[in-house]
């Protein structure tokens, strides 16, 4: 079953065409990475998806739902973590996690379970009590995604989950986002090749604003006659340019 | 329920923040005893208790202007506002939630200078609680300014202009620290053209029961807190579509 739609999905700034024609198909449970370098137009694509931005021209369908007609049905079944780390500084991991689950309008009970699940699941119950701008970049990384996750998406979108990461943090994050596949939607946006390698069940390469190649790691190097991802990107970009 | 989770969390974000404290609190306060101490020592009727404890109150407002500013300019950078724009969130629950809970810290503040004036000879009578109540419009005129410069600067720009030009301007033009009939011409124009003078003189004329002046001035504050609040909600609505 199809998780997202999109249909001749473009976005237009003055001259420039951050996104051009999107036609994509992401299905339920995948996990589907966006990949390109940047001002390609992954992060303008995300922010269509997620109703942060109106396309020019198309239209995209996620659960069904259009973002240009039924953004309200669409919000409620979407989850975002932003590229930069998009926590409130001067409040507790809990408290973060708390004020997620009040937007969301849970219940007492709700907002204690699912904070309680969720600190479990990220391994946050040693830092509960910590203010959020003190957490180094990975522990608020993690603490983004979570909070992403407090409204039970269908979707979730992840903008350069592990940007400015040390190894150990991108490791540990990557055991994150590997526990969420197949249980949810996840789109996901990166300039590391070996992070779409490794998470990815299909890879979509974009360049100034078009989507170039589309298929798992193993078909997109089959398809470039090359053995690695990044050469498989480079020469997808590349021959696109010559 | 939504609207009061974000409240929490805006007025959290506020009085956690030490710097925010001792602006708040603190710099009126070191005002009202350093200007009393002058007054016992060389007396100017300008710094009598009576007319220097609505000045000072009503200064300290422009700091709920700074915060309110800067933390709308800092949630646009982290891309905090970004996030909480994808969840059921309204536009109101935003407004709403940025404004409504430093409403109870402007009123806090002016309470707070308010008991240090009594401690320096202010009569205690029930015009004070007028004033503190008077405080509430006028505080609304300097929140929906932070919601308005907030929307529009970033948190850089937010400390230079709301930190350091409108505190000055509204010190300057307010009468608080100088009789604004002693420079006259333009200056004294352009005061009164501004809502600051008003601001004070109706804190003033509440205080003082002068209740013939208090009309005008109020209409003054009124007008400004209107304009002021309809622009604020436009540029945040703008800068909502704009993410």
């Amino acid at each position: 079953m199809e998780a997202i739609k999109t249909v001749g999905l473009t976005k237009k700034y003055k001259d420039l065409t951050a996104v051009d024609h999107l036609d994509l198909t992401v299905e339920q449970g995948e996990l589907f990475s966006l990949l390109g370098v940047n001002g390609a137009g992954k992060t303008t694509t995300i922010k269509m998806l997620s109703c942060l931005t109106k396309p020019t021209e198309g239209d995209a369908f996620l659960g069904g739902n259009s973002i240009l007609t039924d953004a309200s049905e669409v919000k409620k079944i979407i989850g975002v973590s932003p590229q930069e780390t998009a926590v409130a500084p001067n409040l507790t991991v809990k408290e973060n996690l708390e004020l997620m689950c009040g937007v969301h309008g849970f219940s007492k009970e709700k907002k204690k379970q699912k904070t309680a699940e969720l600190c479990e699941k990220f391994d946050l119950n040693n830092i509960l009590g910590k203010k959020a701008g003190k957490l180094s970049g990975g522990w608020q990384r993690r603490l983004s995604i979570a909070m992403a996750l407090i409204g039970e998406p269908e979707i979730l979108f992840l903008d350069e989950p592990t940007l400015g990461l040390d190894v150990l943090a991108r490791s540990d994050l990557w055991d994150v986002i590997r526990s969420l596949k197949g249980k949810i939607t996840v789109i996901l946006t990166t300039h590391y090749m070996e992070e779409a390698e490794a998470l990815s069940d299909r890879i979509g390469i974009m360049k100034d604003g078009r989507l170039l190649a589309l298929g798992t790691a193993e078909e997109l190097k089959k398809k470039t006659n090359t053995e690695k991802i990044e050469d498989a990107f480079i020469k997808t970009v590349k021959g696109e340019s010559e | 329920m939504r609207l009061l989770t974000f409240s929490g969390r805006t007025a959290k974000e506020i009085l956690r923040d030490p710097l925010n404290l001792c602006f708040g609190l603190g710099f009126p306060l070191v005002l009202i005893l350093l200007l009393s101490a002058i007054q016992a020592n060389i007396p100017v009727s300008l710094f009598e208790i009576q007319s220097l404890a609505p000045g000072v109150t009503v200064f300290g407002l422009s700091f709920m202007t700074l915060f309110a500013a800067t933390l709308i300019a800092k949630d646009r950078e982290s891309a905090l506002l970004q996030r909480l724009y994808t969840t059921p969130l309204t536009a109101k629950d935003f407004i709403f939630g940025y404004a409504l809970p430093i409403l109870p810290i402007a009123a806090a503040q002016s309470v707070v200078c308010y008991i240090a004036a009594i401690l320096l000879g202010l009569p205690v009578t029930v015009t004070i609680l007028y004033a503190v109540l008077f405080i509430i419009p006028v505080s609304l005129f300097f929140i929906a300014l932070g919601l308005l410069f907030g929307s529009i600067l970033g948190v850089k720009q937010v400390g230079g202009i709301c930190g350091a030009l409108l505190t000055n301007l509204s010190a300057w033009l307010s009468g608080v620290w100088f009789d604004l009939d002693l420079v006259g011409g333009v200056f004294k124009d352009i005061a009164y053209a501004l809502p600051f003078v008003h601001a004070v003189e109706l804190e003033r004329a509440v205080l003082g029961g002068n209740r013939s002046e208090i009309l005008p001035h109020f209409c003054w504050v009124l007008g400004y807190t209107v304009i002021v609040l309809i622009l604020a909600v436009l540029l945040f609505l703008r800068q909502m579509k704009k993410q």
